[in-house]
């Protein structure tokens, strides 16, 4: 299990350091730390007799090692660092057991969620000002590096940097029996005069096409993200156009799959929150749950097939000589003329011995932003069915250089207000009989918004 | 509200200041002074000299501050334990408080404590907690027991915990239950033999029931215990797997990688034919490739693993290729994992996909990515047919780049190409040749040595370029000087008019002017084949070679089956087994797949097949020390101990070596020596006995039930030097103790008397358990036997040579002295370790008393030997096979307290029978007498 967890700072200095167990090296044993030899095992030579300091073993191999990051799990002298960068700050967990990997780094990003949830964006000022906070939180979700409960919405009842607050039995008791037991990530006795809730669907998808305008994978990848202010201890049931579900009713009623049919999608494959009833959906393919207050993530899907493209990119680039070189790119918009896609950002790589660059756009504002090596095309708004034009000419340093430009993809970046895999929200009903609320008294909302994942055309 | 400021206090009278106010009487001040004391403790400065005002501080209703002195004791504990005892009392007030979050604060914490003294007054609370009314609490204690049974594992047991523990995995709440299958999982790793984890259908039952209940975290720890599990037959295991797939669906990548090895390793068990079979197989790969859309350190893990299934089971993501595409913006550790897995995936179906992609990687930025991208091309070709031709064009185009690197990977893997279809694709030599001087690398620069050498007929300048390289041939890696040798020669064999000259200068070079041995056998064998026969060395050297096989770089079936069991752990993200990167013998328990065969009795799982038998039958575990005696007698009554009665057993070594003295006789050896006080003009030093080597391992006694081995009886002491009485001898081991054998024989003309022994101080403690007791008087001629019991708990002193043993004996007041050479008591009947032992002990002794040894013509296989071995007491425990070796790993102990480890390499098959010895021991003098001994009873 994890043995110990650090946090430093982008010069490799300790925020936080806690230690689990007792085989990590602890400060005292200090030694300074030298060798990166690489090799799956750098540092080994130094055997295990002399005891490192694992505190520093990870700054001095990882944190100022001379080359980039191969990997995000290290190993020094027979100890193994995970660690995860959230702008400049390193988190890593130690151990020096066979651990579980995937949780050692689930649980990392979880840590960072709930840290986000507390004090906001992870940076050394945040958590320099909640270092008590997170000594608290360290000792409640992680035990002996085993993870405990980690929900926020749980560990917010009772980890409150308020002290502790003359809690009546029957609260420490509904605490206790939050924390640890069946529906982790709800309370008993929320109240709301009016119950309602909003519904995202949140997509992204991506692209990667080739020059010639052919799909060489395309897939989206979808959330649905869920803000309930629900009261009691409501059951909800999810329902969507999934294709395996309405082809199942269609047994019954022939008449609906005539009407429907075309629309259902097929997802791949999809996840879900804990609260979701896994075995149920794996028996019955409905999504049955009780949601947690507030906002949560209900699923995330992944569709491959019929994906509406909002956008088709066609460039061209002709080098003229040695040193110039001419590129004209065309974006035509894919749906309905209605629907207004925004934020548009088209993103055209230029050469490094780039020395200047002359844009005509027919739409939008272009600029040349050398420091990021490329030409970037904003345009507002655009409609469906539409289509826009933009031409450069890149003048080029002579160099000696023999290596060819690699020509990354032209990326694009864009907003559209429907879902690009076809999805539908069919219904959400909600139960709650014990109190006196039915389904049709809550207010719902629906949104769809589909956003460029990495959407790339190779050049 | 702000805490950088307690970071920024850097005065000097620091210390001081803070003990003022950790001593304030307002709570406030105190709760600041405390924050400015953990600060100070993150950074890594020295607070340890606040111990007693912090601990001062615990008494308190504030839960913040109270967690904050709890971090501190956490911290400095272990390094003032006395002080530390002062806060025992509030722990066990805390644990009785009647809030549940106080109750299990104060138990997880007073765990997280390893001091002795605290660890005492731990049980009782930690007891309460554990029946705790509170699941909270329950859950918490747990965890305790674990970090208990880490500090005193003996103390858990005795306290009854791990019943307590047991209990829990049927408690009503599913957290608690998690819990404790956590806790039991570690305990268990560390006790191998230990049937900790009892798991029967019902167990695993309940733990199904609870995997749909508990938290994330919770799941995982409990699908990691399901995977140790065997089920009984495939219809469990079906039944299982039903109960898994649903966790694929969680958002938790972690708990979607622990159901994958749930599934594939009980997948084993079910036949091919079974439609549900088929139907896993379908629902494993949409969770894969969802894995594939989490952030990219999880991708990461996620591939490693997936690298892993693709070879065990490539039917599972065979249609999914296009998700392994490389993005551009991936971090590079997860660009190298997608082109592997490419490569495995590639097939003639998906063959122009993968190299349109793989083409456009070459012109990537990073070089070792890009290196990567072109070897894989030439493995496309390699592995697909079809694809040959292509793939050859794209490598001249990438050529034609005239990117160094790229050049010279792609010039190692045409030659690849070219041994694996040969006579197709010469026409691109010339290309090739062009780019001769920019390669700079010795892989390149043999790969296209060869080439030269082996088309030397097509390349009409092919004498001129090989003489290039000729120049700077000292300054060559040896990999390019031996290639270059072979190249010259076939040049040679093909040209021989124009080359003459060439090759003996590169003859000449490589066998007088080189000090790399194999590079001047290579270099005398072409040179006496060419001027002895020419032909024959043109069958030799210019012989058809063999083609190479498509898949390269695949994990070994035996490893990539551990490590299958291993999916998500850091085992299948390193593709390495546990031992070699965990530290002494924790976790390392080797495991494997379940037999496809659902038979019950072969569904033994093998983590709970230890060493030995299960514990009830096995009386022979770990005597006591002290009962030596006591002991051996259980061990050799008791039913089921030694090895397989008899058979090869008490065979008597023919007149096995003796006759050195002293060395050879070792361990058990015994070189009588006269005292200095013999009357009798004695043989001082000398081994007179000449022959006894036999003793040493004496286990069971003369010809008895077990397969021990005894040597034949000896002359120690002719009648000459002792006035008459001869003695003859032997070492036994009879019902566990040793014992020596004499036969007295009075070859005198009168009565003999007054027999009488003393051994001097020898090395093995070796000493009369009871006085000599001849009753009746010896007359002339006449014989008698005796047999004197010995113990081990003499005086021990070290003797030169070690089985030096000096022992007088004779009658009245003239002592005739001898040395009984004979092989001493090897083994004691304590000499069995556990694995983690051994493998922490192993690892213990310094590398340079490893002694190495080999014994020749030893046709035995691992199990007889073993069994051969072990009825001397010297004991197998483990056995494992690698690379068609099988590997016995063992133990001993001398009668002296001193143990020896022993790896034995036997190779099946291996005509010379030789099996070899590497020995391991705090006293590496003893080294050369276990080898002897090991030879003796192997041999025998």
């Amino acid at each position: 299990m994890i043995g110990g967890l650090f946090i430093y700072n982008h010069k490799g200095e300790v925020l936080i350091s806690r230690v689990y167990r007792d085989d990590i090296g602890s400060r005292q044993a200090a030694d300074s730390a030298v060798s990166s030899s690489s090799g799956p095992f750098p540092g080994e030579r130094l055997g295990g007799s002399m005891r490192r300091n694992a505190v520093d073993a990870f700054r001095v191999n990882v944190i100022h090692a001379r080359q980039q990051v191969r990997s995000p799990v290290t190993n020094i002298a027979r100890t193994s660092f995970f660690h995860v960068k959230r702008s400049n700050i390193w988190l890593a967990a130690v151990t020096k057991q066979n651990v579980n990997a995937a949780m050692v780094f689930e649980f990392l990003y979880k840590m960072c969620d709930v840290m986000a949830a507390y004090f906001g964006k992870i940076s050394e000022e945040n958590i320099k000002n909640n270092f008590v906070l997170i000594y608290e939180l360290l000792d409640e979700i992680l035990d002996f590096g085993y993870p405990q409960n980690s929900e926020t919405g749980a560990l917010k009842t009772f980890i409150t940097q308020q002290g502790i607050k003359s809690q009546t039995k029957e609260e420490q008791s509904q605490i206790t029996s939050q924390v640890t037991g069946q529906i982790g990530w709800r309370r008993e006795g929320i109240k709301y005069r009016r119950n309602e809730l909003f519904l995202d669907v949140l997509e992204s998808v991506n692209l990667l096409m080739s020059p010639q305008g052919q799909v060489l994978s395309a897939h989206v990848s979808g959330r649905v993200v869920m803000k309930s202010y629900l009261s009691g201890m409501p059951e909800c049931k999810f329902g969507m156009n999934d294709k395996i579900v309405i082809e199942k009713q269609g047994k019954g009623t022939a008449d609906e799959t005539s009407k429907s049919g075309k629309q259902s999608i097929a997802i791949d494959d999809c996840t879900f929150h804990q609260c979701v009833r896994l075995s149920k959906f794996d028996s019955e393919r409905s999504i049955s749950f009780i949601p947690p207050d507030g906002e949560f993530e209900l699923m995330r899907y992944r569709t491959t097939k019929d994906i509406i493209l909002p956008f088709r990119v066609i460039p061209l680039v002709r080098e003229v000589g040695r040193t110039k070189l001419e590129v004209k790119v065309v974006i035509k918009s894919n749906f309905k003329p209605s629907l207004l896609a925004q934020k548009i950002e088209v993103r055209i790589p230029t050469p490094l011995n780039t020395s200047g660059v002359q844009v005509i756009c027919m739409k939008g504002k272009a600029k040349y932003k050398a420091s990021e090596n490329a030409i970037v095309w904003k345009i507002k708004r655009m409609a469906g069915m539409k289509e826009s034009q933009i031409s450069a000419e890149i003048e080029l340093l002579p160099t000696n250089d023999k290596k060819k430009w690699a020509r990354p993809p032209i990326s694009m970046n864009f907003e559209v207000p429907f879902a690009p895999s076809g999805l539908k929200v069919r219904y959400l009903k909600v139960f709650e009989p014990k109190l006196n609320y039915s389904d049709h008294d809550v207010i719902k909302w629906v949104r769809y918004i589909g956003r460029s994942g990495i959407y790339e055309t190779r050049c | 509200m702000t805490d950088s400021k307690y970071f920024t206090t850097t005065k000097k009278g620091e210390i001081f200041e803070l003990k003022a106010e950790l001593n304030s009487d307002k709570k406030e001040k105190k709760k600041e002074a405390v924050k400015k004391v953990i600060a100070s403790m993150t950074v890594g400065k020295d607070v340890s000299a606040l111990f007693p005002d912090v601990v001062n501080c615990m008494q308190t209703d504030n839960l913040e501050l109270k967690k904050l002195v709890y971090l501190y004791l956490m911290n400095y504990a272990k390094s003032q334990p006395d002080m530390a005892i002062m806060a025992v009392n509030t722990f066990v007030k805390d644990c009785e408080d009647p809030n549940p979050l106080i109750r299990a604060l104060a138990v997880r914490t007073m765990g997280c404590i390893r001091v002795d003294k605290i660890t005492e007054y731990l049980c009782e609370p930690l007891r309460k907690c554990l029946k705790d009314e509170d699941p909270y609490v329950r859950k918490t204690a747990a965890v305790c027991v674990a970090k208990l049974h880490d500090i005193n594992a003996q103390l858990v047991e005795d306290q009854g915990f791990l019943d307590t523990l047991k209990d829990l995995i049927s408690d009503s709440n599913p957290m608690v239950v998690a819990n404790a299958v956590a806790a039991l999982s570690e305990i268990a790793e560390s006790h191998p033999s230990s049937n900790l984890l009892d798991l029967n259908p019902q167990s695993i039952n309940k733990l199904l029931t609870a995997l749909n209940e508990c938290t994330e975290w919770g799941q995982i720890f409990i699908l990691d215990c399901l995977a140790n599990y065997m089920p009984k037959d495939d219809r469990e295991a079906q039944s299982i797997c039903e109960r898994v797939t649903p966790r694929l669906s969680h958002a938790n990548s972690a708990v979607v990688l622990s159901a994958v090895k749930v599934l594939m390793k009980f997948m084993e068990m079910l036949s091919k034919d079974l439609d549900y079979y088929g139907t896993l197989l379908k629902k494993l790969a949409p969770p894969l490739v969802t894995l594939l859309s989490a952030e990219p350190e999880l991708q990461y893990v996620a591939l490693r693993n997936i690298n892993l299934i693709v070879q065990k089971r490539p039917e599972i993501l065979k249609h999914e290729m296009k998700v392994f595409f490389v993005k551009y913006n991936d971090p590079i550790y997860v660009k190298l994992e997608k082109l592997d897995i490419m490569i495995r995936l590639a097939s003639q179906a998906n063959i122009a996909q993968v190299l349109a992609e793989l083409k456009e990687y070459a012109t990537e930025v990073d070089v070792d990515f890009v290196r990567k991208a072109v070897r894989a091309i030439g493995r496309c070709a390699i592995k697909v047919e079809q694809s040959a031709e292509r793939c050859v064009s794209t490598l001249l185009d990438l050529i034609q780049t005239k990117v160094n690197y790229v050049v010279q990977e792609a010039i190692v893997v045409i030659k690849d190409i070219f041994r694996k279809y040969p006579n197709k694709y010469e026409s691109v030599i010339a290309t090739l040749c062009e780019n001769l001087d920019s390669l700079d690398e010795p892989e390149a620069r043999a790969a296209m040595i060869w080439i030269v050498g082996e088309y030397a007929e097509r390349i009409d300048n092919a004498d001129e370029l090989l003489e290039s390289f000729l120049e700077g041939f000292h300054d060559e890696s040896t990999q390019v000087q031996l290639q270059l040798l072979t190249a010259i020669v076939k040049l040679f064999l093909k040209k021989p008019t124009e080359t003459q000259e060439l090759v003996q200068q590169v003859l000449s070079l490589a066998t007088q002017d080189s000090d790399n041995p194999d590079l001047r056998d290579r270099g005398y064998i072409y040179w006496r084949l060419l001027s002895t026969d020419p032909v024959a060395a043109k069958e030799v050297v210019l012989a058809e070679k063999p083609l190479i096989s498509e898949e390269t770089d695949l994990i070994e079936p035996t490893l990539l089956d551990e490590l299958i069991c291993y999916i998500g752990t850091l085992a299948s993200v390193y593709h390495k087994p546990p031992s070699a990167f965990v530290e002494g013998g924790r976790g390392v328990v080797h495991k494997s797949l379940p037999p496809r065969t659902a038979s019950s009795e072969s569904a033994e799982s093998p983590e709970t097949a230890p060493t030995g038998a299960p514990p009830g039958e096995q009386p022979d575990v770990i005597p006591a020390q002290g009962d030596l005696l006591g002991d051996l007698l259980n061990l050799d009554l008791g039913p089921p101990v030694s090895g397989p009665p008899l058979a090869t057993s008490s065979v008597q070594m023919g007149a096995v070596d003796l006759l050195g003295g002293g060395l050879d006789s070792l361990i058990g050896g015994t070189n009588f020596v006269a005292p200095p006080t013999a009357a009798v003009p004695a043989n001082l030093g000398a081994p007179i006995g000449s022959g006894l080597s036999d003793l040493f391992d004496l286990t069971s006694g003369v010809g008895t039930l077990s397969g021990s081995y005894v040597a034949p009886k000896a002359v120690w002491l002719p009648a000459m030097k002792a006035k008459g009485l001869e003695i003859s001898g032997t070492f036994t081991r009879q019902v566990g103790s040793i014992s020596m054998d004499l036969q007295l024989t009075n070859k005198a003309l009168q009565v003999m008397t007054d027999f009488a022994i003393q051994f001097n101080r020898n090395s093995f403690g070796l000493a009369p358990a009871a006085p000599l007791q001849v009753h009746a008087p010896l007359s002339p001629n006449q014989t008698v036997e005796i047999s004197l019991p010995l113990s081990t708990v003499g005086s021990v002193m070290k003797m030169e040579p070690l089985n030096n043993l000096q022992v007088g004996s004779g009658q009245g007041r003239h002592p005739s002295p001898y040395s009984p050479t004979s092989r001493a008591p090897l083994g004691s009947v304590e000499g069995r370790v556990y694995r983690q032992m051994f493998l922490a002990t192993w690892k213990d002794i310094p590398n340079e008393n490893e002694a190495q040894f080999q014994i020749r013509d030893c046709p035995l296989n691992a199990e007889a030997a073993s069994s051969k071995l072990q009825s001397s007491n010297i004991f197998t425990v483990a056995k494992r096979n690698v690379e068609g070796q099988d590997m016995l790993y063992q133990s001993l102990k001398l009668t002296n307290g001193i143990w020896v480890l022993a790896e034995l390499r036997i190779q099946p098959g291996n005509p010379s029978c030789t099996v070899r010895l590497s020995l391991k021991c705090r006293a590496p003098e003893v080294s050369q007498h276990v080898y002897q001994a090991y030879e003796t009873i192997l041999k025998n």
